[in-house]
């Protein structure tokens, strides 16, 4: 097959970077590359230019691709030649010298260049900068600049954005008195706010430069060459030379040139292409991507890579969403990094910060709904990885807010990736070490799903997930793959719990069955099946058509399985409230069945352990007591202290709401387990303030609602939800967070992770404030759903099959 | 070399679909799982990791899952997802008057 043309305009780094992608991806088979570059040489690091400047760099140092590399690549370079003009028809780009270069496939990476901002004096007549006026982008910048410096006394940089202070920096290396010329309020806008705009002046000023603000430059004063400046406030500045570093501009004229749409930068869609030809691509400085425009590497990087893959057909639905823009820089030996924007941007944005101008220390951020949107870290960048980490990847932040900024107090939390042995057990469940894990990944399995189903990590109580998470992406070196199905509800159906429930009330489904054979194609997936049954007796309560084998086998025999696959059997026992004739009960049932461990659980109830599977419906029978749910992803139970009747501190009565909110909430199927527990005053005595959801009596009559608590693998204390007046408000306010946990949770997350993850404040507009407008339709399905309630040990009476509990059939001949 | 013989178990309708029973075939107890999509299997009661009664477990097309501790194991050729250890497998079908036959 004869290849195709490919023509690259531009030999800078998205140029070049944009074809090393493309060879890698196999493109040299495909494509026959000529490429024009303006400068006299290969591509080099644009970046380092102001090492260069100052000395600490020799200019071969920074060259990336020397000219030998096009020709062992095969690579046409028209080098110090620019690209003149474009025929799209003919598709046809033509050299300055005239000579045509036809194309089947054109991309467009010709950068940008220095804006030189409306003043008077800064060119000659013929249009060329006046001498001793520079701008600073290329070596050859960098040359001409070195060569005026020698024997000069002062030097002015117009502009104190990053570029314009690495310029400073390198002139001081000539000996050159120094002055910063700029005309916003503080240094470094773009990557800034004020605050530390004006600590990093002090900075500066202590290395020497000498930083003016607030002054717009008028005028480059000087008949033949640069003698100094004049401000528009009437002010002036003596110097012997000028370096302009007021922004750039992208260099899009060959595109507007032939009709391609150009605003800012040439416009671009989601694969780098030109909206209106097919054919021809942009990339780097001069593109313009869903309104944005980047001058950073590491954007230019992820666009080169989607390019590559489209244009070389090896993932045509390679898609570029654009970049989060964060960085982390030198500006003259002070240590900067920033992320994001620099100020709130709304009312609600939360801001933590921290400063210390005379160390030159000062820490931002700004976050919103529990997750960064912008930071800025000056003098102390040491936390500056994982921030930009945590920003990149929109993780949620952790609530304590301080270790976000420092490294403080007591154990250290936890030693880094790189430090830990490999024999350090990561998942204490099912005992996996870092080791296994890393191994793991190496053998090329590049997601946390994948890692976890391979080697059991993170899938016993399930506190290590998220460690095993960033373990994986630690040892992927960040190149992990993403995984859908962390997204879906379950992972056998390809949906959001959103979705899903839409599309399961659109369709009707009513059963596990169904919905595999309308949503998963037909696909039956066992993990996926009990989250489906659960979600499913939430949306229709008793028309839910339970299939058996849909539950797990603690749902199934409404008991809870033991390590020796007997059952442990929990009666319902509301705020640990009991009597003498059940106590009696429960004694006469544990002889007769042989119990042999009898033992009081955490929830103030009695658990009867060890029992026979076939015999769970006669103990049932025997006890005569309802379901306790001590097994199921459900609404547990809710213990109680002894509250107000008997307590000398009770301000509330916390054993008669406990057996309300039994009689309310008993059964509910939920994404994963909640544990509930009133208090009769703040002391606590019941723990409420770390379950799932709690309420504790304050004085005046009232209840504070806590929720997202836990004490279990995970420890939290709850949030407070609101305060409520009565028992009743309390039901209330505690059915609607319920019921909107169980319509939004995923699958086995407990109520501290979904309270973490919605935000408290979130949840408290929608549940107690009804911003959404949703609260009447909540408290319906809870009244629904209290209605749909049936003891399951009623099936001690109505088995679904007849053999449901025999641990052995007998053969029948 | 050991001869197999055929046993009759018992009538498929008694185990409930995507559901399995254990049935002690000389001493030996062995799990028979019928799945929604209509296939039956049988394999080693007890699950090779800790001993868990591996016929309350998920089943989803071959795939059966331990209710212990969620070892994965294929239904069809009794290997574990996962680890080394498998199931011992047994061949088994349904014959005309829709009893189970196992070969064993």
């Amino acid at each position: 097959m004869e290849k195709k043309k490919l023509v690259v305009i531009g030999n800078g780094m998205a140029g070049a970077r944009t074809v090393e992608e493309i060879l890698a991806r196999g493109g040299g088979e495909q494509f026959e590359i000529t490429m024009f570059g303006e400068e006299p040489t290969g591509n080099y690091n644009r970046i380092m230019l102001s090492n260069v400047l100052n000395g600490s760099y020799k200019e071969e140092e920074i060259f990336l691709n020397p000219l030998s590399w096009y020709e062992e690549n095969n690579i046409r370079l028209h080098v110090g030649k620019r690209a003149s003009g474009l025929l799209r028809r003919a598709r046809l780009v033509y050299g300055e010298d005239g000579v045509p270069e036809p194309y089947d496939k054109l991309i467009i990476a010709t950068g940008s260049r220095a804006f030189i901002p409306p003043m008077e004096g800064a060119t000659m007549a013929d249009g060329s900068l006046k001498p001793g006026v520079f701008v600073f982008r290329s070596l050859d910048d960098c040359r001409k600049i070195a060569g005026w410096a020698q024997g000069k006394h002062s030097a002015a940089v117009i502009g104190g954005g990053l570029l314009g202070l690495e310029a400073a920096r390198g002139l001081q290396n000539f000996g050159l008195e120094v002055h910063v010329v700029h005309i916003g309020g503080h240094l470094m806008p773009q990557q800034l706010d004020s605050g530390a705009g004006a600590i990093l002046k002090s900075s500066m000023e202590a290395l020497g430069l000498k930083v003016h603000l607030k002054k717009n430059t008028s005028a480059i004063i000087g008949p033949d060459r640069v003698l100094g400046l004049r401000f528009a406030d009437g002010g002036s500045l003596e110097c012997d030379m000028v370096i302009i570093s007021a922004g750039i501009r992208a260099n899009w004229e060959i595109a507007a040139g032939c009709g391609l749409t150009v605003e800012r930068g040439i416009v671009v869609d989601d694969q780098m292409r030109c909206p209106d030809d097919p054919n021809i691509y942009a990339v780097g400085e001069c593109a313009q991507h869903r309104g944005h425009m980047y001058g950073l590497v590491a954007p230019l990087w992820e666009q080169a890579k989607v390019l590559a893959d489209h244009i070389t057909g090896k993932n045509t639905r390679a898609a570029y969403h654009g970049s989060k823009v964060a960085t982390k820089l030198k500006v003259m030996g002070v240590e900067v990094a920033s992320m994001g924007v620099v100020e709130p941007q709304t009312p609600d944005d939360e801001v933590v910060q921290f400063s210390e101008p005379k160390r030159g220390t000062y820490k931002k951020l700004i976050v919103r709904d529990g997750r960064l949107i912008g930071g800025i870290l000056l003098g102390d960048i040491s936390k500056a990885a994982y921030l930009i980490q945590t920003f990149d990847r929109n993780t949620p932040l952790p609530e304590e807010r301080l270790h976000l900024l420092f490294d403080i107090g007591d154990p250290p939390k936890q030693v880094t990736f790189a430090e830990m042995s490999a024999g350090t057990q990561v998942c204490n469940c099912n005992g996996v070490s870092k080791g296994a894990i890393v191994a793991c990944v190496n053998s090329g399995r590049r997601n946390a799903k994948a890692v976890m189903d391979a080697t059991r990590a993170g899938m016993g109580c399930g506190s290590c997930k998220s460690m095993v998470a960033e373990l994986v992406e630690w040892a992927c070196g960040g190149d992990t793959e993403e995984d859908p199905s962390v997204h879906y509800y379950v992972p056998g159906v390809p949906l959001t719990k959103p979705e899903l429930i839409r599309a399961i009330q659109e369709r009707n489904l009513k059963s596990v069955s169904a919905v595999f054979d309308y949503l998963a194609g037909g696909r039956e997936d066992a993990a996926s099946k009990p989250g489906l049954a659960s979600l499913l007796k939430v949306l229709w309560k008793g028309e839910y058509e339970d299939e058996k084998d849909a539950r797990f086998i603690n749902e199934r025999v409404h008991a809870n399985i033991q390590k020796d696959g007997t059952f442990s059997v929990v009666p319902q026992i509301p705020g640990g409230i009991t009597s003498p004739a059940q106590l009696r009960r429960i004694a006469f049932v544990a002889e007769k069945y042989h119990v042999p461990l009898v033992k009081l659980t955490g929830g103030q109830r009695i658990d009867l352990l060890g029992i026979r599977k076939d015999d769970l419906p006669k103990v049932w029978h025997d006890l005569d007591m309802p379901s306790g749910y001590a097994y199921g992803k459900s609404y547990r139970t809710c213990k109680s202290c002894v509250g107000s009747d008997f307590c000398r501190f009770g301000l509330g009565d916390s054993i008669a709401l406990a057996l309300k909110i039994e009689n309310e909430f008993q059964g509910f199927d939920s994404p994963h387990k909640m544990k509930l527990a009133t208090a009769g005053c703040p002391r606590n005595c019941s723990e409420a303030m770390v379950k799932d959801l709690g309420a504790v009596a304050v004085e005046g009559g009232k209840w504070e609602i806590y929720i997202g608590g836990a004490a279990g693998s995970s420890i939290r204390k709850g949030d407070i939800l609101c305060q409520a007046d009565s028992h009743e408000e309390v039901l209330k306010y505690m059915g609607r967070f319920i019921q909107y946990y169980r319509e939004n949770a995923k699958y086995l997350e407990r109520t501290h992770g979904f309270v973490v993850r919605v935000g408290i404040d979130n949840i408290r507009a929608i549940v107690v404030e009804d911003s959404e407008g949703i609260a009447g339709r909540l408290d319906r399905e809870i009244a629904e759903s209290k209605a749909a309630y049936k003891d399951p040990w009623k099936d001690a009476w109505l088995p679904e099959h007849d053999n449901q509990f025999a641990s052995v059939l007998p053969i029948l001949q | 070399m050991q001869t197999m013989s055929e046993i009759r178990l018992g009538p498929l309708g008694i185990i409930p679909p995507g559901e399995g029973r254990v049935y002690s075939v000389d001493g030996e107890k062995i799990a028979v799982f019928r799945t929604r999509g209509g296939e039956i299997y049988a394999v080693q009661a007890e699950c090779p990791h800790r001993g868990g009664p591996l016929a309350d477990g998920l089943v989803g097309g071959s795939t059966l899952i331990c209710p212990l501790h969620a070892w994965k194991f294929d239904l069809k050729t009794g290997q574990a997802l996962f680890g080394e250890c498998g199931l011992k497998t047994f061949p088994v079908s349904v014959d005309k008057a829709g009893q189970i036959i196992l070969l064993r």
